[in-house]
Formats: C-alpha cells, structure tokens, sequence
C-alpha cells in the first residue's frame, strides 16, 4: 500500500509535468502503433486483396501498373487488348473464369468500369460473391449501373437515380457524356476496391459517345480466376516469355509485394520515427522527474526519517516513471485510435481497401510493455539520485 | 537495562579548510525506559546530530549507541532504517509534515514502513490528539498547534519505545508550546515510549525532572568553533 501511495501522491503533487510528460508518451506509443499497424494491415490487405482474382491479363506493361488499374482501380490504363484475347483465354483449359474489364470514363471521380454479369459470379473471398444489396444486377447492353457501396454512399446516389458519366479517369466537369445511367443496384460491401467503382456493362464503356471507334471491339484488362493457382506458371510462360503483346501478371500478391518491397525504406524511416520520438518521450520522462529531484529532497529526507530505506525511495521512483508511462500509454490509444481512423478513411477512399484499427495486434501488448519498460529505465538516473539524498541535511532547519 | 546507551560517541564534519570539525563527542549517555529527559543547549551545540546519531539517520565516526540492547553503531544504513522505523518515533521543530498527505495519511506512513499500516490506530492517534475531525485535511488546511499534533501522532505511530523531539515547540506560540508540550508529555508516557527532548526554551525545560545540559554531555559543544 505505500509505495503505490507514495507514486499516486508524487504524480498528483507535480501533477502539471505529470501530464505533459504522460502525453509525450501518448503521442509516442499511439504514433508507434499506428505506423506499425498501418503498414502492417497496408501490407497485409494490398498483398492479400485480389478481389477474387489470381491473375490480370492486359497490354504489355508494367504488372504492377496491370494490377493497379484492374485490381485496385488506380494508375492509367496501360492499353487496350482485342476481344479476341479475352476469347482465347477465357477458352483456356486452366481457366475458372475470365471477366473482361474496360475503363476510362468516371463519375465525379469514381470510375466506371465495364464488365459482364459474371461479375456477380465472382466470389471475392471464398464464399462470398459480390451480391447487389439494393436494387438489381445491371442488364447487358443497357444503360445501367450498379455501384460499389463506398461509391454510393459517397456520391449520395440511391437505386433509380440517373447520372450522366464523365470521359477519362479523372473528373473534369467539361467533359461529360450525354448518355444518361441509372442506378439499378448497390453491392453490399466487400471490403474490396470493387466498392469505390461505379459497375456498368461492358458495351456502355466501349460504345460511350466520344470513344475511339475501335475501342468498341477492346477491352482494357481480363481478370483472370484459375482452376489451380499453379496453372499461371505456363500462362505466365505462354504470354510473358513467348509472346510480346501482352502480360500475364500473376501472381497477384506478388506483383504487390513487389511493390512494398520497393517502399520498404519508407517504411523503415517512418519507424525510425517513430521510435525517436519514443525516445524523445522516456528522455522527457528522465528529464522531467530529475529536474523535480531538488524540490523532493526535503519529502525524501523525510520519508527516509520515517524508516523508509534507500531502496524503497529508489523503487518508488522507478515506479513513478513507469506510472507516467502507464498513464501515457492508456491515453496513446485514443492517439493511435485517432491516427488510424483517419489513415484508415483516406485508405480506403483511395484504394477500397479496408484497414482495422480495433482487430487485435501483437503491437498493442509490446509497445506497451517497451514504453513502460524504458520509462522505468529512464527513472533509474533520477531514482539513484533519490537514493543517495541526504537525509540529514535535508531535515531543515538543523539546531 | 537501560533503553539506550551511548558510549564514546564521535561525529565530526570535514571543516572548509581541510581540517575535521567535531560536532558530537559524548562519552557518556543513558536513559531508561518510558523515561523522560530534557536535554538543554543552544543553537549549534550538536542537538539534532546528536539525535541523528542516535535516530540512525547519521553514522558515527567512533563510539557506540545501544538501543534497547541492539548495538546501532556498526549497523549498515538499511538495518539503521529498520530500527527507526521500528523503534524511533522523531518530532522534529518543523513538524516535516509531507505537505501532499493528509493528516490521516501523514500518520499512516509514519508506521508504514515499521510495523504496517494500521488504520484504526492512526485514526486513534488523531483522536488522542484532538484531530478526529481532520483526518482528511491537508497540512497546509491546519493551523501550526494542528500540524504540531499531527507530527506527535505520527511519532507515536510505529509504537515506537522511544521519541526523540528536536526543538518540538520552536515553532509554536507561548500557548500552543506549553498544550504541545503537555501532550507530547502525555502521548508518550500513554504509549510506554521514552523521550528524549532537546530544547533552549527555559520554560520548556523547567517542565521537566530530569533535564541534562548538553554542554556538560557533549564535549564538542565546549570547544570553541
């Protein structure tokens, strides 16, 4: 019981340096989760989102500018395929299912991609297929379309609504079309980019007033599903090694990877941050604790006075430090709350993915832990100082 | 038996210019159990080193203190610490309440690091010592005599077999000092506590049988400094 009121009755006495040594940590450890978290789910959810896919088939290029465009809805198409590749494919003795994509017109900055009906086939993640929540499927050939749910909500667009599309990948309010769509459905959401694209048949992107003629007879990208995984290696063989026309990218999580292997570095600056500030933070800890030394003295000298020993002073200090770092930590997870839910929003504005801030991570039992650990080893330097007052001298005034 | 012994007793300080300075050389000292002693001298004559000395909170050049047979004098901090928070209640002329802790808990810690917090008694102390509606006042929410009060039950609060008092009633006003005095008197011959009491106030030392003057008991304090 004494210790714990020694440590509860210091931290109230100098309570201002108290809290903002506590919210140093805060900021410390809640900027710590959120940038391992983030990069952690970033990573995990880009290299793991296919969409249901396990390859994409497009205009020779870059695979990862393949996968960004018909996975993830980002970056400029690299090109338009003949029709008749999407035939050829989708004949293929590997192939589960082959799902033609055609891009290029948006609607106030949400793409309009044009597809088949099969893409109601698709099952996104095992067992579950992209399902119209609201409304219907749209019917080919007709001008109708059905939005991803971060789509709809966003555009405040509702079943029976009509709109009229825009010409190229990003909005530019001079160049509308005059065609006019309607709303017939609104998928439930997936979790996957598949929720920020408005869907539409595939004949409304290839025959859209203002097109290129021969567009009409091209796609963009086929989205491929395999019987066997395994298979891509001799569509990888057939497409990427012996022909020069097209690129088969796949795997698709690898493609990805590649991709954040290549942002490693930032990763790691962003870290390294990360942990100078919590360095900075158990330093303020150290600093803060050991520059109240002088004005302890005298509370000190009388505890010792009282019987307590040296080594309890000494423990009573480490604990304090440890205290503030307790107390730190409980505030970091509003800060990491706040980071990531604002990370999380633009993720998933931008790309559709999904992160989580509130799925269970290791990090939320370390960083705790580390901080709390280093706090109590910053207030060794103060607590040696604690042990070795006088106590004598300290017990003004002397008669 | 008595409850303390002192024999030989050397405490000397280094001196600016290099030299030592003796500020305790007591060759002999007793008191015995639940005995009251006064001891007299003025400012600078090695009082309160002397009850440091005997409190534990200082460590002797040479010589030897035995309390209730137990010899202090070789012990090492920690066993020093120990025995006061065991055996030693202190009263000093400040009071050295800690200003954060109320009342209660101002007595709380004065057993705490003895034989454990026992709240009933505190609260008995603080009752004993008229403080029974300020359990939960801070020091600073009482008057001096009030602080002085809470200083005596926090002395009593280990049971302490004796009480050393450094200038108790230096702080209070003629009125305050002689109630103060009577209650420390009282408190500690209630609880079998011995006290040991240093003071220069002539009116608090005519309150006691037996008074020693410390320039008699010290030999330092003779010397020219």
């Amino acid at each position: 019981m004494t210790l714990p009121l020694i440590v509860a009755k210091s931290l109230r006495q100098h309570l201002l340096s108290t809290v903002v040594t506590a919210a140093s940590i805060a900021l410390a450890g809640g900027l710590l989760m959120a940038v391992w978290v983030v990069k952690t789910q970033s990573n995990d959810a880009f290299t793991k989102q296919n969409a249901g896919f396990d390859a994409v088939l497009g205009a020779r290029s870059a695979k990862l500018q393949l996968v960004l465009n018909a996975i993830f809805h980002l970056e400029a198409s690299p090109g338009n395929l003949p029709w008749a590749d999407y035939e050829d494919i989708s004949t293929n003795a590997a192939v589960a299912l082959a799902l033609p994509i055609a891009v290029g017109d948006n609607y106030h900055g949400y793409r309009l991609v044009g597809t088949t009906t099969n893409l109601f086939a698709v099952e996104h993640r095992p067992g579950r297929k992209f399902r119209v929540a609201e409304g219907e499927p749209f019917l080919a050939g007709y001008m109708e379309a059905v939005l991803g749910s971060f789509a709809a909500q966003q555009l405040k667009l509702k079943v029976g609504d009509k709109f009229h599309p825009f010409h190229g990948l990003i909005f530019d309010e001079k160049q509308q079309h005059a065609e006019t769509y309607v709303v017939t459905g609104i998928l439930e959401p997936s979790n996957t980019p598949a929720d920020r694209v408005i869907w539409i048949p595939l004949e409304g992107i290839q025959n859209m007033k203002g097109h290129d003629a021969k567009s009409a007879a091209e796609i963009s990208a086929v989205l491929v599903k395999l019987k066997n995984p395994i298979a891509g290696r001799g569509l990888e063989l057939m497409y990427n090694k012996q022909g020069n026309r097209l690129t088969f990218a796949w795997p698709i999580a690898q493609v990805v990877a590649e991709l954040f292997g290549k942002i490693a570095w930032f990763d790691r600056v962003l870290a390294l941050v990360a942990w100078l500030v919590a360095a900075v933070a158990t330093g303020s800890v150290l600093a803060s604790i050991y520059n109240s030394m002088n004005e302890r003295r005298r509370d000190i000298a009388i505890l010792r006075a009282l019987g307590a020993r040296a080594h309890t002073i000494f423990l009573a200090v480490v604990m304090e430090c440890a205290a503030i770092a307790v107390l730190g930590m409980v505030a970091a997870f509003a800060v990491y709350l706040g980071i990531t839910t604002v990370a999380a929003g633009i993720i998933r504005a931008e790309t559709g993915v999904v992160l989580e801030p509130f799925a269970w991570q290791p990090i939320f039992a370390w960083v705790p832990l580390t901080m709390i650990g280093l706090s109590a080893l910053a207030g060794v330097v103060p607590a040696l100082k604690a042990y070795r007052t006088n106590v004598a001298e300290n017990l003004v005034p002397v008669s | 038996m008595p409850l303390l012994e002192v024999s030989n007793l050397k405490k000397s300080y280094a001196a600016p210019d290099g030299g030592t300075h003796v500020v305790v050389d007591v060759p002999d000292f007793k008191l015995v159990a639940q005995a009251q002693v006064a001891l007299s001298g003025e400012s600078g004559s090695g009082k309160t080193t002397f009850l440091n000395l005997i409190a534990g909170i200082l460590a002797p050049d040479t010589g030897s203190i035995k309390l209730n047979g137990q010899e202090l004098a070789g012990l090492r901090e920690s066993a020093r610490d120990r025995i006061r928070a065991t055996t030693i209640g202190y009263i000093f002329q400040t009071f050295n309440l800690l200003q954060g802790y109320t009342a209660l808990e101002n007595v709380l810690l004065g057993m705490s690091f003895g034989p454990g917090a026992d709240r009933e008694f505190a609260k008995a102390l603080l009752k004993r010592v008229g403080l029974e509606a300020k359990l939960n006042h801070l020091p600073r929410q009482l008057s001096t005599g009030q602080q002085q009060r809470v200083a005596v039950a926090r002395a009593l609060a280990n049971r302490p077999k004796l009480v050393l008092a450094d200038e108790p009633t230096g702080n209070l006003d003629h009125t305050n000092a002689g109630e103060s005095l009577k209650l420390i008197r009282e408190a500690c011959r209630e609880n079998g506590a011995a006290l040991l009491l240093v003071s220069h106030d002539r009116e608090v030392l005519g309150q006691f049988e037996s008074v020693q003057e410390l320039a008699k008991l010290n030999r330092a304090a003779m010397q020219p400094t």
